[in-house]
């Protein structure tokens, strides 16, 4: 599997932000929706998908190098903004693809142009209450433990940050996290509306979840299949919440065999 | 000199090895471990110390407020503000202070207060607080609009006690349809404000542009030094000049009868130092948002061990060496006190007497030998350095209820 990948980085203006963007690779356009932890350069997943798709890989505002807005409130709002970034980009059918927290937001642009994403790639989603369990509080766990939840195999973990992950890291998960908490802090994590409003979305769309996450319960899977009766659902067992950090080439696998029928 | 009795209303009676086995004694730590037997007695034990403070000739009797943890009793700083105005008859009920951003209706903050304020005939000083960060946790309200909520609640407050009803507020956080409480504070043009602090420099500067006095929380007294001179400059910024009248400093001070007993009971204060707010995971004390993000980086090395908290306090015994605890015999802390008065010059003091496991009746003990022999001393003391309280001074509550600011400089072309 490949190991790195040659992005090529701009700044693009949005909303009256400077969102940072990272592209490479050839074919139908995918954008990557990062996680509530941001992303990290360069994933083992990023580079095998880039042999596929052109990835296409903005820092949400407020996350990682991209300005904070102030004024935002909500994951809606976040979701808008990556919708007028595709208008400005001319992609607004990019397929999308979203990592846990970024699988909320891609379900929320979704829902607000449901005839647009040529696919919509879900994994192990937030942004649904599950029916058993809770979403993992971050606010009651450091920063490192957190992060580690999100990985089955500890050694997957160690493997991309390090066993003891440098200050700038927690730097960055802190800064993200502020943001989560700016706009997702109650109701934790999760949108009471969504559920009522996925309904419409005509994208073929692949639900896939770790079969031992412990951030989001495989319970809330249900809760997405009621919402979204057409979506096909995988489970890749042995793995965590960070499917696409845990196990790549199962993800690119299901990702490509997925895109490829859609 | 204005000077105020002080307990954190310890709820002493859990199993201290629960504690250390759990690895935390606040937010997380099971209230299973809390026993009402014995916190309807220590309920009552407060009581009776603020009935002696006054009888004995404090000033003041200062409350606070916390949540989830064995270190404070208080759930509810008005709760007890209401039961002084009551039961007191002389002494100022100080609360520092009601923590304003966990509020979702800070007008019933207002009217509670105003309620304080007239059942004591005019004793309520009322300060305000942002909240320590677990009590964020403990009720819910996001950490990262803290500070936002913190000056808006604040505003809306001042705005409800002073100004004609009704009237709509549309902030960005509290939205009220019609502000219009039949419950107005008897003090004009209100209740003195009082800002409580510790390590943020941004609430001593915002407490300085009101005119507020600023309350040093148990600093250090470089700290504390490092505080008036940062208050001080934005005060001259803002066209006053500050003075005493505008530092107060709360400070651990025991008193037994022998300097042996003192100091065994002192080391009672440590109980609740482990963090800030007890033995707490820094995870909780300082969620992320909640500090200002030069702090960013000190904390979350901190959280995880590769730093030290950056409220760390020293071992028991550089904490009285360095006078941060006074403790002994009345004469002992008569001559540390008049040590540490003459390095801050406060006009406002707090002798935070009793904490932990001290007996009731040492620290009744305690109440009784700082009224006779203490506070004399100390007024005597203040005399002569001339620190005066505010009310001494009286100075206007607040920036906006200035009369005598000077012009501030015009800006530069």
């Amino acid at each position: 599997m490949a190991e790195t990948i040659a992005w090529q980085e701009s700044l693009v203006p949005v909303a009256g932000l400077q969102l940072r963007l990272r592209r490479a690779g050839k074919g139908p356009p995918l954008l990557v929706l990062h996680r509530d932890t941001g992303t990290l350069e360069q994933l083992p997943a990023y580079a095998e998908l880039a042999r596929h798709f052109e990835l296409l890989l903005p820092e949400h505002p407020g996350y990682g190098q991209s300005e904070r807005p102030t004024w935002m409130r909500s994951t809606r709002d976040l979701a808008m903004v990556h919708r007028w970034l595709l208008a400005e980009l001319g992609l607004p059918k990019a397929a999308l693809l979203g990592l846990g927290f970024g699988g909320w937001i891609a379900a929320e642009m979704a829902s607000m142009a449901p005839l647009d994403p040529a696919q919509l790639i879900l994994v192990g989603p937030m942004g649904i209450r599950p029916p058993e369990g809770v979403i993992l509080d971050q606010a009651l766990v450091s920063h490192i433990d957190y992060a580690r939840a999100g990985f089955h195999d500890q050694a997957a973990f160690d493997a991309l940050y390090g066993a003891d992950p440098s200050t700038d890291q927690l730097v960055e998960w802190d800064i993200c996290r502020e943001m989560n908490y700016r706009i997702a802090w109650k109701p934790y994590m999760h949108s009471l509306t969504l559920p009522h409003l996925l309904g419409g979305v005509r994208a073929p769309t692949l639900l896939l979840w770790g079969a031992e996450d412990r951030v989001v319960p495989l319970a809330a899977a249900e809760r997405w299949r009621q919402a979204m009766p057409r979506a096909q659902g995988e489970t890749v067992a042995g793995c965590g919440h960070c499917v696409e950090m845990e196990k790549p080439a199962e993800l690119v696998r299901l990702v490509t065999t997925f895109a490829q029928r859609g | 000199m204005h000077i105020m009795y002080f307990t954190e209303q310890p709820m002493s009676a859990y199993p201290a090895e629960e504690g250390l086995k759990f690895g935390a004694t606040a937010l997380m730590f099971p209230n299973t471990h809390f026993d009402p037997v014995a916190g309807s007695r220590l309920y009552n034990e407060f009581i009776e110390q603020y009935k002696l403070a006054e009888a004995v000739g404090f000033d003041g009797i200062m409350l606070n407020e916390h949540h989830n943890a064995p270190f404070c009793m208080q759930a509810k700083a008005n709760i007890f503000a209401s039961i002084l105005a009551a039961i007191t008859e002389r002494v100022k009920i100080v609360i520092l202070g009601n923590p304003l951003p966990l509020s979702e209706n800070p007008v019933r903050i207002a009217e509670e207060l105003a309620m304080i304020d007239m059942i004591s005939k005019g004793r309520l000083v009322s300060g305000f607080v942002r909240g320590g960060g677990q009590e964020q946790l403990a009720t819910g309200v996001n950490p990262a609009y803290n500070r936002e909520r913190f000056e808006e609640a604040h505003d809306l407050i001042t705005r409800t006690w002073t100004q004609p009803g009704p009237f709509r507020f549309e902030g960005n956080h509290y939205h009220n349809r019609v502000v219009n409480p039949w419950a107005v504070p008897l003090q004009k043009p209100h209740p003195r404000i009082w800002i409580p602090g510790v390590i943020s420099k941004e609430t001593v500067i915002w407490a300085a542009r009101h005119r507020y006095p600023y309350i040093a929380l148990n600093t250090t007294v470089e700290q504390t030094n490092r505080i008036w001179e940062l208050y001080d400059r934005t005060a001259e910024e803002v066209g006053f000049t500050s003075g005493p009248e505008y530092h107060g400093y709360l400070k651990q001070v025991h008193v037994a009868e022998t300097d042996e007993k003192a100091i065994e009971n002192a080391r009672q204060f440590t109980w609740m130092q482990g963090e800030f707010t007890g033995l707490a995971h820094p995870v909780w004390s300082t969620p992320s948002g909640y500090s200002s993000p030069e702090q960013r980086r000190g904390f979350v090395e901190f959280s995880i061990g590769r730093g030290s908290s950056p409220r760390r306090r020293p071992s028991f015994e550089e904490q009285i060496r360095d006078n941060m605890i006074i403790a002994g015999k009345p004469e002992t802390v008569i001559a540390k006190l008049r040590q540490v008065m003459e390095q801050t010059r406060p006009g406002i003091m707090s002798l935070w007497a009793n904490d932990g496991f001290i007996s009731q009746q040492d620290s009744l003990t305690c109440i009784r030998l700082l009224g006779q022999e203490v506070l004399p001393a100390m007024r005597e003391a203040a005399k002569e350095l001339d620190l005066k309280s505010p009310f001494e001074a009286e100075t206007p509550v607040s920036l906006e209820f200035s009369q005598d600011l000077r012009p501030r400089p015009a800006a530069a072309e």
